[in-house]
């Protein structure tokens, strides 16, 4: 016997219509999956031309107009076609209603629409590239980017259609969190996740909209000249620094959260152990949500904002990492006398815990007014953020990917190849970015197509790094793409999680559930149910 | 109406359990989406304020130049949308389909009216020079850098004019689907998410006014 | 448990309440251009936001149906305004306070400030402590000029 059940979500109903037109969010979020791990190769091979560039400082492989081109594309394809939809729009999509024990989102032609709407803005981000790429940064600061003759226009447009994408999503999670719930499931029953889903949420739709009109006004200026930016005309650059970054702070909590919630789960299953502090770990994703709308101004530090404006920014950046803080503690005591099992998704959690803790710590050094007047615009910052976003977010998401792959396709991958490319992702990642907080500590630049020769060294072995990081991804891709064909049946629940997923077959049916779920016990209750590894 | 064959309401969507849980998702998800609009206003609003905390005697001088009066009938014209939109919805709940589709007609009519003096005000404008940034050659005014507050007036107005249009787009396709009868005392969901959308539009507009026309 | 079959009653208020809370609309719209036209300074934005908010409040509440419904929806409307108000309220605080320090530079040092009272303020070249601060003395007096203020090297 195959294994893997005959109706299952893939296979019903058949036809290409009934995925294109599809109102399933497993196939939305499956969409969304090959999309996201493609523009994540896209964005990747910027990463690797921009590292293949400076292991020398000669300039060797572009000149200077298009290097600053690359690292726009890096930065934009990464933050707005990957990393930002990554985990809800895929994962989320997936796995939310499952957890809630719903048969789907509240809204399933919105989350078809939001799909769309993401193909769309990648379509004109794409289209970009070919009109003369912009070359600003992926910030877009003015006064620049309303001079510059690159094609901002083209790409401002993507991102803001991409917006919509993002808010829809967000809607779309906190309305079915609310009403969707399978009865018995109480606010303070539901898995972890879902609670980093809805603060994300409320971030995705109060932050996003400021994005929208920050753009349109930076194409009104660009377009009319309306002289908001321009200080000839009695505007105010800083002011679009202001208003860029209203939204790209809280964006940033968009990237994290949902990791985190990934986290949680994991780091319960995997310790097969009762989560610590299941009320705190869900405030503080609130507690999250909310900081992280009054710290903006520490991206804005040395633009010449107020000196009052950088304190009260600098002292509200040292509170957003308390709730932070208080997570990763609250994981770790999970892991406290739990029965460890070192499979592949605790792997990536366990990177996830040591990569997020050094990118956030440094994010504390960086809120330091002081120490930021001489860190900002260097290689620090960028260490930084990569161990946040790529050590934090994509290891969470690689836990998800890993965790709930047996649960999307039906199929086991291999344990062996999959240590073998987490620890070359390790090895690759570190390497790459811990070399990057000497780099910017000795005074390198960000953003610098070239350097003094006393960085060489260093850039050198940062751009080792990246390769060997990227060999990881390979070998990940290998391994993944050979289980969909090759793979061990999974059945049912195969790590022994208590989440109502893992009640389902794998894949599951269209539906989710033949009948309602009945709530017998909590998430995360270890301590009184024996799971049935089915 | 009842879909007997189905065994639940026409309208009742498979995932929700029953049309109650369906309409108060609908409801929680409109008023998300006009979060995301009184943000994305915000953003301007925010602009206003701080160009003219920069700027207070440029904006007075500035705002002068608009038509109070016709601000103020436009504030009327659209506070009586809002109340003949809340009426179609009455209607609806009443069950009085006529009605319905009068009060609705009734909305477009004022927000057709608002729209074309919102255009004679514009026409006005572009006549005068009064234009944003850098197509600004009015010279009736002194002061550093006056066409700010026109750049902030035609972004404000300009954007909430399109939120206009748009509304108008959907109450027409609700005056459809009202003729049609598709609404009734059991289900009017979509014509109630129309109605706080328009009067999210009003509700701008309610703090448009004063802003921009009212600066003492 | 799922109750396919009907739907709860709507709730219709009177006809009375919509034209009566539109009738109050015009009249604060009258009155909200008349105060405009009474010059009474920084207070004609404060009233003329202060008649906008009723307007809001009523819009919201009865046509909106939020003084009816349940408390979750009047938060997240608050929540709207809420993240609104800290983004024109911080970005103030940059926009408003621009060359302020420069102000504050500008006053001249206390010369009565205590740390100059102590004995081994003027110190042998080493760093000291004055007041629980470490002061990097480069040897000998410090400057002062005719009216007694201390003038360090390089400010």
């Amino acid at each position: 016997m195959d294994g893997i059940p005959a109706y299952n979500y893939l296979s019903s109903p058949k036809g290409w219509k009934s995925w294109l037109l599809t109102r399933d969010h497993k196939r939305i979020g499956l969409m969304y999956l090959f999309a996201i791990m493609f523009f994540f190769l896209v964005g990747g091979i910027f990463a690797l031309m921009i590292r293949i560039q400076l292991l020398t400082p000669n300039q060797a492989l572009v000149k200077a107009e298009t290097y600053n081109q690359l690292f726009t594309l890096h930065g934009a394809v990464m933050i707005f076609l990957f990393i930002i939809p990554s985990i809800p729009a895929s994962l989320g999509n997936f796995v939310l209603p499952q957890l809630l024990g719903a048969k789907d989102v509240a809204f399933p032609r919105l989350n078809l629409a939001s799909w769309y709407i993401y193909v769309v803005g990648a379509l004109f981000l794409m289209y970009s590239i070919f009109t003369g790429a912009a070359d600003t940064g992926w910030t877009f600061y003015t006064p620049y980017s309303t001079q510059t003759t690159t094609s901002v226009i083209a790409t401002t447009l993507g991102v803001f259609i991409l917006g919509f994408s993002s808010i829809f999503t967000g809607l779309n999670f906190i309305v079915t969190i609310h009403k969707l719930r399978a009865p018995g499931m109480t606010w303070f029953s539901m898995p972890l996740f879902c609670w980093a889903l809805y603060a994300t949420g409320i971030i995705q739709i109060l932050a996003t909209p400021v994005l929208g009109i920050t753009l349109v006004l930076l194409i009104l200026e660009r377009l009319f000249g309306i002289g908001i930016f321009d200080p000839a005309m009695g505007g105010d650059p800083v002011l679009y620094q202001h208003f860029f970054w209203f939204y790209s702070h809280p964006a940033v909590y968009i990237m994290i959260l949902p990791g985190m919630g990934i986290i949680s789960e994991t780091i319960s299953v995997f310790s097969h152990k009762k989560i610590f502090g299941y009320k705190a770990i869900a405030f503080s994703s609130l507690g999250i949500a909310f900081v992280s709308f009054m710290v903006w101004g520490h991206h804005m530090f040395t633009s010449g904002q107020s000196e009052l404006a950088a304190m009260i920014f600098s002292f509200l950046t040292f509170l957003v990492g308390i709730p932070s803080g208080i997570k990763v503690f609250n994981w770790l005591a999970t892991m406290y006398k739990g029965s460890i099992s070192l499979a592949a998704p605790m792997i990536y959690t366990l990177m996830f815990l040591i990569l997020f803790t050094i990118g956030g710590l440094t994010g504390i050094v960086l809120g330091a007014l002081s120490v930021n007047v001489h860190m900002h615009g260097t290689y620090f910052v960028v260490a930084h953020f990569h161990y946040v976003m790529m050590g934090g977010t994509v290891m969470a998401f690689l836990a998800g990917l890993h965790y709930w792959w047996p649960k999307i396709w039906g199929r086991l991958y291999s344990e062996f190849w999959a240590r073998v490319g987490a620890l070359l992702t390790f090895i690759g990642f570190n390497m790459t970015f811990f070399t990057q907080f000497i780099l910017g500590a000795k005074g390198m630049p960000r953003r610098y197509s070239t350097y003094l020769d006393q960085y060489q060294p260093l850039h050198g072995f940062s751009s080792i790094g990246s390769f060997i990081l990227g060999a990881g991804f390979v070998v990940m891709a290998g391994y993944l793409i050979y289980s969909l064909f090759r793979g061990k049946p999974a059945g049912n629940n195969p790590w022994g999680g208590l989440t109502l997923e893992w009640t389902t077959t794998s894949p599951p049916p269209p539906e989710n559930f033949l009948e309602t779920p009945k709530i017998t016990h909590g998430p995360y209750d270890y301590d009184k149910v024996i799971a049935d590894n089915g | 109406m009842f879909d007997a064959a189905a065994g639940h309401p026409a309208h009742l969507q498979h995932h929700f359990s029953d049309s109650e849980q369906q309409a108060s998702a609908s409801k929680l998800g409109m008023w998300l989406f006009l979060l995301t609009e009184m943000l994305l206003f915000g953003g301007l609003f925010a602009a206003y304020s701080i160009y003219r905390a920069w700027n207070p005697e440029m904006f007075y001088e500035a705002h002068k130049q608009l038509n109070i009066y016709l601000g103020m009938i436009n504030t009327i014209v659209l506070i009586s949308s809002s109340v003949t939109m809340a009426l179609a919805i009455r209607s609806t709940q009443l069950s009085n389909r006529k009605l319905t589709v009068r009060f609705l007609v009734a909305t477009l009519l004022f927000a057709a009216v608002f729209l074309v003096i919102k255009y004679l005000e514009y026409h006005h404008k572009f006549e005068l020079g009064q234009l944003p940034g850098k197509y600004y050659t009015f010279t009736g005014l002194q002061g550093t850098n006056p066409h700010i507050f026109f750049s902030i007036y035609f972004m404000m107005t300009g954007l909430h004019g399109i939120h206009v249009i748009g509304g108008m787009g959907v109450i027409s396709w609700m005056l459809y689907r009202t003729k049609r009868s598709q609404f009734s005392p059991a289900y009017y969901t979509p014509l109630e998410m129309t109605g706080l959308y328009w009067h999210l539009v009003d509700l701008i507009w309610i703090f448009l006014f004063p802003l921009l026309y009212l600066i003492g | 448990m799922s109750n396919h079959t009907s739907t709860p009653a709507p709730h219709i208020l009177p006809l009375r309440l919509y034209l009566g809370v539109g009738a109050a609309l015009l009249f604060l719209t009258v009155l909200t251009v008349i105060v405009s036209q009474i010059p009474l300074g920084g207070w004609n934005l404060v009233v003329a936001l202060a008649i906008a908010s009723v307007k809001a409040l009523l819009v919201v509440s009865f046509f909106m149906h939020l003084y009816y419904d349940h408390k979750l929806y009047f938060i997240i409307f608050s929540i709207g305004v809420l993240t609104l108000s800290v983004f024109i309220v911080l970005t103030m605080f940059d926009t408003l306070e621009r060359g302020a320090v420069y102000d504050i530079k500008a006053r001249p040092i206390n010369p009565k400030a205590a740390m100059y009272d102590k004995p081994n303020f003027q110190s042998h070249g080493d760093t000291t402590k004055a007041n629980g601060f470490a002061i990097p003395i480069d040897s000998g007096t410090t400057k002062r000029d005719s009216a007694g203020q201390a003038n360090p090297s390089g400010y």
